[in-house]
């Protein structure tokens, strides 16, 4: 049985960040691996762990600096990965919903995993939409938000919950094969041993381009255009306490008795 | 003309607040596009659903009567049967959980291009979608050049609807191929519970990532204590088991309405947001000043946290 995670290597911002154009200046930027994606990975290390006979695969869409973060899902136990990159995707303003669900299913017809996990989201552009679009484009079940997991590799079904809004979980029966979209907290996800990143340098990325995908470079032509960025307008009118600590937490201990904070 | 289709929510048989809102979104769009507003009511008590849907700037609800529950392989199918009948320039689907699990698998089938989260939208011969990225840190524009297009709106963003819409209601039949569902909801689970209630809370300490250890957990609990309020927390602590899940609030945890909600090390994330922007008084201490909780706190303290608690403790200790 083979597993395959997507693995995406995602930009936080950091303080006092400013903005270059509909970029953030690459100053403020730091690449880490996108954190719903760790939970993903240990999702199919610890089925790996439960059954010999799994096999699990990374795939990300990046550059080669995400190698760094690939090699760290290596390092935690995932047994190869693939990453799809080449000068058109590189050149690509933007990737869709749409032009990654082809490039993942791509990889799919390849490898033919019985199940794939991604995270809920990216943290970068949150766009939440990605495994569901991979699911519907490789013919597979699938299911969103995803925060138990009990594998039935010989009846072929995936049985989940899936977290809905305001603490009600979902009980639902998956068909493999299947996407489902990992959520925060489904487990622990380990640190690396440091003889798991000694093993990671030995282990394989596999680069695929486009051509070796066999897709056309139309692929990643795309309608949505990122037209502008800029910091959000501020709804309320914070009022800040400056100066040192204890100088801030008097005048906020003011307020807060004002409203009857900490009255007996 | 063009038209916008709409797919309400709804859970266990009651229709969520996005629905409203998404008649709001729907009718704006419908009018700058010079075009009608459909709505789809799929699975549930369909008719209660779409006489209470009725509402100012919905022309037509188009009712699929199969299933109590939502199953988004139903979802799938229904909203293509009506693609296929009303071809609508947009589809309208609500960013709630369910939405993400049905909106970005429609869209590829229909081979429409999507964009998911929206907190604005407009038109003008061409879609323009506003959105956030990283975390709520910056807003984003794009445009959508191809019609037809599906988007995903946010909860909260758009008023609910209201009035009445004198919409013609009408029923639809679509036959569910049953051997291409590949899913079965077999039950739910409230969870969360147990002995203490955040949400009958006068005053919240709420603790976020920035807490960094388990073992500073204690410090807040410190100041909660003097403060004579309840601890509270953002996802995180939760998911790394430091406090228990009934403490959680947001969009999958409580939504609480204190009178005074302190976030401590806590971003503001929209998801956290959902579940307190509705306390009488916020205050946020962050070292971040761009943090988004800025962005909806009354009073504020950028600085360490583990500077200002200790000497907010001692101020309420004395
Ligand atoms: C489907 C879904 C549902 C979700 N439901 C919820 C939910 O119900 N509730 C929820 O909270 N989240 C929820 N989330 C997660 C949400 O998106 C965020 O990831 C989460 O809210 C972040 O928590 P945080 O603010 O504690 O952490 P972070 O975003 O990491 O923020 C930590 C903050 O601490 C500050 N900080 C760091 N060190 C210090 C210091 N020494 N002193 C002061 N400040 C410091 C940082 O500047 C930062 O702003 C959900 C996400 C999804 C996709």
């Amino acid at each position: 049985m083979k597993v395959l995670v997507a693995v995406k290597e995602v930009a936080t911002v950091e303080e006092g960040f400013e903005l270059d154009g509909t970029t953030i200046d690459e100053r403020y930027l730091e690449y880490d691996l996108n954190e719903w994606d760790d939970y993903a990975i240990e999702t199919g290390v610890q089925l790996a762990e439960d059954d010999d006979d799994i096999e699990v695969v990374s795939v990300s869409i990046g550059p080669e600096r995400a190698e760094e973060t690939i090699r760290m899902a290596l390092a935690k136990g995932v047994d190869r990965a693939i990453r799809v990159w080449d000068d058109t995707l590189a050149a690509a303003e933007l990737l869709d919903v749409r032009t990654k669900a082809e490039l993942f299913d791509a990889v799919i017809e390849a490898e033919a995993p019985d199940l794939v996990l991604t995270g809920v989201q990216a943290h970068d552009d949150s766009f939440g939409a990605t495994g569901v679009a991979v699911a519907e484009a490789a013919g597979f079940g699938h299911a969103a938000v995803v925060n138990a997991l009990e594998l039935d590799a010989d009846a072929g079904t995936a049985h989940v919950r899936r977290e809905l809004e305001g603490g009600v979980e979902e009980l639902t029966d998956v068909e493999l094969p299947a996407v489902l979209t990992i959520q925060t907290g489904i487990n622990e996800p380990r640190y690396a041993s440091l003889r798991g990143i000694r093993m990671a340098q030995r282990k394989e990325i596999d680069v695929q381009t486009l051509a070796d995908l066999g897709l056309d470079p139309a692929v990643v032509d795309s309608p949505i255009e990122l037209t502008d960025m800029y910091e959000p307008e501020s709804e309320s009118n914070v009022e800040l306490f400056e100066g040192d600590a204890n100088a801030a937490a008097e005048n906020l201990a003011t307020v807060l008795r004002e409203k009857g904070v900490g009255a007996e | 003309m063009s038209d916008v289709l709409a797919v309400v929510d709804h859970r266990r048989g009651q229709l969520r607040d996005v629905s409203y809102e998404l008649i709001s979104a729907g009718a704006a769009l419908a009018e700058a596009m010079d075009g009608t507003l459909a709505l789809a009511v799929i699975s549930g008590n369909v008719e209660q659903f779409a006489a209470t849907l009725d509402r100012e700037g919905v022309d037509t609800i188009y009712t699929v009567d199969h299933g109590e529950e939502f199953n988004h392989d139903v979802y799938v199918q229904s909203i293509e049967a009506l693609y296929d009948e009303l071809t609508p320039t947009a589809l309208l689907m609500p960013n709630s959980v369910n939405g993400l699990d049905y909106a970005p698998a429609i869209a590829e089938r229909l081979g429409m291009p999507l964009v998911t989260d929206a907190i604005d939208l407009s038109y003008d011969e061409i879609l323009t979608v506003t959105r956030e990225m990283y975390g709520s840190k910056v807003e984003t524009t794009v445009t959508v050049s191809e019609e037809p297009f599906a988007v995903t709106v946010r909860g909260s963003e758009w008023a609910k609807a209201e009035g009445n819409g004198g919409a013609t209601i009408e029923p639809f039949e679509v036959s569910i191929d049953e051997s291409a569902m590949r899913s079965t909801v077999t039950g739910f689970e409230e969870v969360g519970g147990g002995d203490v209630d955040i949400t009958d809370a006068d005053v919240l300490v709420s603790v976020g990532r920035g807490i960094e250890e388990e073992e500073n957990i204690e410090l807040v609990e410190r100041l909660a204590d003097a403060l004579g309020a309840t601890l509270s927390s953002s996802r995180p602590i939760v998911d790394n088991g430091w406090l228990p899940k009934n403490r959680q609030v947001g969009q999958s945890g409580k939504v609480v309405t204190p009178e005074v909600y302190i976030a401590i090390g806590i971003s503001g994330a929209v998801q956290h947001v959902a579940g307190m922007k509705g306390s009488e008084t916020i205050v946020a201490i962050n070292t971040d000043p761009d943090a988004p909780i800025f962005d909806i706190a009354d009073y504020g303290i950028i600085g360490d946290l583990f500077d200002v608690v200790p000497a907010l403790i001692e101020e309420f200790d004395e």
